[in-house]
């Protein structure tokens, strides 16, 4: 039981508990996004060209194999790394190479990207290398959008039709 | 023995919880039972859970509307639920983080605690993932965020197959299926919990799980006056084609996210992975603390009545079948050396702890002894503190090294004995210093119930000078020269003050007639 003595200092200390809890479950507000802007987000996974070419096994080497194993063309499974590129209006925001994820680099290369645009017209290319050759982007987009606030815009990877997605 | 930082720290502490007691009293002071706080309101979010999860709708277009038909249509029960659990969960982290904020202060996380330390830092993840995927649920902006944010926070790991963040890229992304494994995810997560509180508090004997039922009432009302009051609300619906602005988080789950926005995945990641890690490993960084040797049995002395195991807080002592034949007891008391705080419990609860029975030799024997402050010495030291006190009042105070200081109350009618513990002090070591004329009173203080530094010492103090549990202080014992006073380490001024008061006490009173001749003296 209570006692008396005790009710109103029972009472200014639940409320005080009452007020700390309500006011951080839902205080002080946070700004995650201005939201006089659009979002832009670049994100893919994308495989890239294997390394090497197959190669036909000869007679001898085939016969060196197991009976299982005797395939007639050895393919190795490294892919190379793929490098991604952005523009913004001509100017490059972002650049990145990623290896291909596996303990035998065989997976995919991943991307992501998020970043805050202002509103209005922009000019939006991407270009991608994933083949064996260092001087050139075999995928290379180009789109130009009109944002409006707190629009989410995605740049990504249709890995179906092999061409960039802008969406 | 401990810096000076948690010095300030725990003084500032305890003059909190002191006037916390002045305000509300002691039985509704939820300091002293902080985790027994996060036990409550884990029932309270599990009971509201089970009734939300009745009318959810697991599936990412009806999500958002089932739970506003919860707080809206269903008037105003649903509400009332729904706001209970959010703010239930909420005044569970805060006790947990008070917990664990309070267990430092009070140097309560080393030795042979460090299990229950070392198991409460998974809690905390437990806690906070349980709270995290249950704000998803709502699937409103507020979820949207905290969705995008954990899945980038996860892709950084590179350890999924799949990036988890591009569920979350447009709205075609997400299926039905991800709020089935979400909800899933959120019903398993607190199970564990479950099961990991269990094993927080497995080591720890007599743990506290149930606050006082003062406190169960005020907090029930206050959660339910808080939830009418101010009702738990949803952002709009989530809209992964539109970024997020503004927004009113829980800061009670999400206090890392914004950390995360502005530094990125890789500190988010060192700052949770280094302060587990700093935390869990807490317990053995006390580089200069010392750890005190283990309680003894003594296997032909004890007669298996299993007292030391019952008041042991940490369960050191157990009870096991005896094979030694040394004494007729079917049982015998083991001690588990790396559970043993050493604070003496055991010992004053031991019946062959008892200055009056019959010893061969200088040392008096026990049956579970504190081999750096055993029992022959305590009874010697009883002596010795007393020896040459002068006046009608003098008092002998037997208190524990944690409280207060009882160093400054010494005097030339005042005599100090400070223990490991104040449950060290067996019942019968107060009649013996009125038999024996060491003292005209005895004061014996403890740090208050809640404070003491091992759990429970204080609370078996108590109950054994008031007869109602063993060893009881013997009836004959004159009770108006016997006075028991609560102190924290703060609170060595009101101590004096208690000192002060006692002996104008006893100066009143009549002396003390002392049988010339009584068995117990006879044996003596």
């Amino acid at each position: 039981m209570i006692k008396p003595r005790y009710i109103a200092g029972q009472a200014v200390a639940y409320a005080a508990f009452a007020v700390v809890i309500a006011y951080f479950a839902s205080n002080p507000v946070y700004r995650h996004h201005n939201p006089d802007n659009a979002l832009l987000k670049l994100s893919l996974t994308h495989a890239g060209q294997k390394v090497g070419e197959c190669k036909e096994r000869s007679a001898d080497e085939l016969a060196k194999l197991p009976p299982n194993m005797r395939a007639k063309q050895s393919c190795g499974r490294e892919r190379n790394a793929v490098t991604l590129e952005m523009d913004i209006d001509g100017v490059k925001v972002f650049s990145q190479t990623a290896k291909p994820a596996g303990l035998s680099g065989d997976g995919r290369s991943r991307f992501y990207d998020s970043r805050e645009i202002k509103v209005g017209r922009h000019v939006i290319q991407a270009r991608m290398r994933d083949g064996n050759d260092p001087n050139v982007f075999d995928q290379v987009a180009e789109v130009t959008v009109e944002l409006a606030p707190r629009q989410v815009f995605v740049v990504d990877f249709d890995e179906e039709n092999g061409k960039f997605e802008f969406k | 023995m401990s810096n000076p930082i948690k010095s300030a720290v725990r003084a500032g502490l305890f003059r909190v919880e002191s006037g916390w007691d002045m305000l509300v009293g002691r039985e509704s002071n939820p300091m002293y039972c902080l985790g027994a706080m996060s036990w409550f309101f884990f029932w309270v979010v599990g009971a509201t859970g089970l009734y939300l999860f009745v009318p959810y709708d697991t599936s990412a277009v009806r999500a958002w509307s089932s739970i506003e038909y919860i707080s809206r249509e269903q008037w105003y029960w649903g509400g009332l639920i729904r706001s209970l659990h959010r703010y239930g969960s909420d005044a569970m982290v805060l006790t947990m983080m008070l917990h664990l904020v309070r267990e430092w202060c009070l140097d309560r996380y080393h030795g042979a605690r460090w299990f229950a330390w070392f198991t409460g830092v998974p809690l905390i993840w437990m806690v906070f993932s349980s709270g995290v995927t249950g704000y998803w649920l709502v699937w409103d902006e507020l979820a949207q965020y905290l969705a995008i944010g954990t899945a980038e926070w996860m892709d950084f790991l590179g350890i999924f197959g799949q990036s988890i963040a591009r569920n979350f890229l447009n709205p075609g992304a997400l299926t039905d299926r991800f709020f089935t494994l979400l909800i899933f995810i959120h019903i398993a997560v607190p199970l564990f919990l479950l099961m990991a509180m269990w094993v927080h508090i497995l080591r720890i004997n007599r743990a506290n799980t149930n606050p006082p039922r003062p406190l169960v009432i005020g907090s029930s009302i206050m959660l339910v006056a808080l939830s009418l009051l101010h009702p738990a609300q949803s952002h709009p619906i989530a809209d992964l084609g539109k970024s997020i602005g503004d927004l009113n988080p829980d800061w009670y789950f999400m206090a890392l996210y914004p950390l995360y926005d502005a530094k990125g995945p890789l500190v988010t990641w060192a700052v949770s992975i280094g302060a587990s890690l700093f935390l869990s490993l807490m317990p053995w960084m006390a580089f200069r603390r010392k750890r005190r040797a283990a309680a003894v049995v003594t296997s032909d002395l004890c007669n298996g009545c299993g007292n030391c195991a019952s008041d042991c807080p940490f369960g050191a002592v157990v009870l096991r079948p005896r094979t030694d034949g040394l004494h007729p007891s079917p049982k015998l008391a083991v001690m588990q050396p790396d559970l043993c705080t050493s604070c003496g419990m055991c010992m004053a609860s031991c019946n062959k702890t008892n200055p009056f029975l019959p010893h061969t030799g200088e040392t008096r024997t026990t049956a579970i002894d504190i081999p750096d402050f055993t029992f022959d010495l305590m009874v010697k030291r009883v002596s010795a503190r007393t020896h040459g006190l002068v006046g009608k009042n003098r008092v002998l105070i037997i208190g524990c090294e944690h409280g207060a200081v009882l160093d400054h109350l010494k005097g030339p009618s005042v005599g100090v004995l400070p223990l490991h513990c104040t449950g060290m002090m067996p019942p019968s070591l107060i009649d013996y210093v009125f038999n024996k004329d060491l003292a005209d009173g005895v004061l014996v203080t403890a740090c208050r119930p809640g404070e003491c530094f091992y759990r429970l010492g204080p609370e078996w103090t108590e109950l054994r000078m008031n007869g109602e549990r063993v060893p009881k202080l013997r009836g004959a014992v004159p009770r108006d020269r016997v006075r028991l006073f609560w102190a924290a380490s703060t609170e060595t001024k009101a101590l004096m003050a208690e000192l002060a008061a006692f002996r104008v006490a006893l100066e009143e009173l009549p002396p003390i007639v002392r049988p010339e001749s009584t068995k117990r003296r006879v044996a003596e």
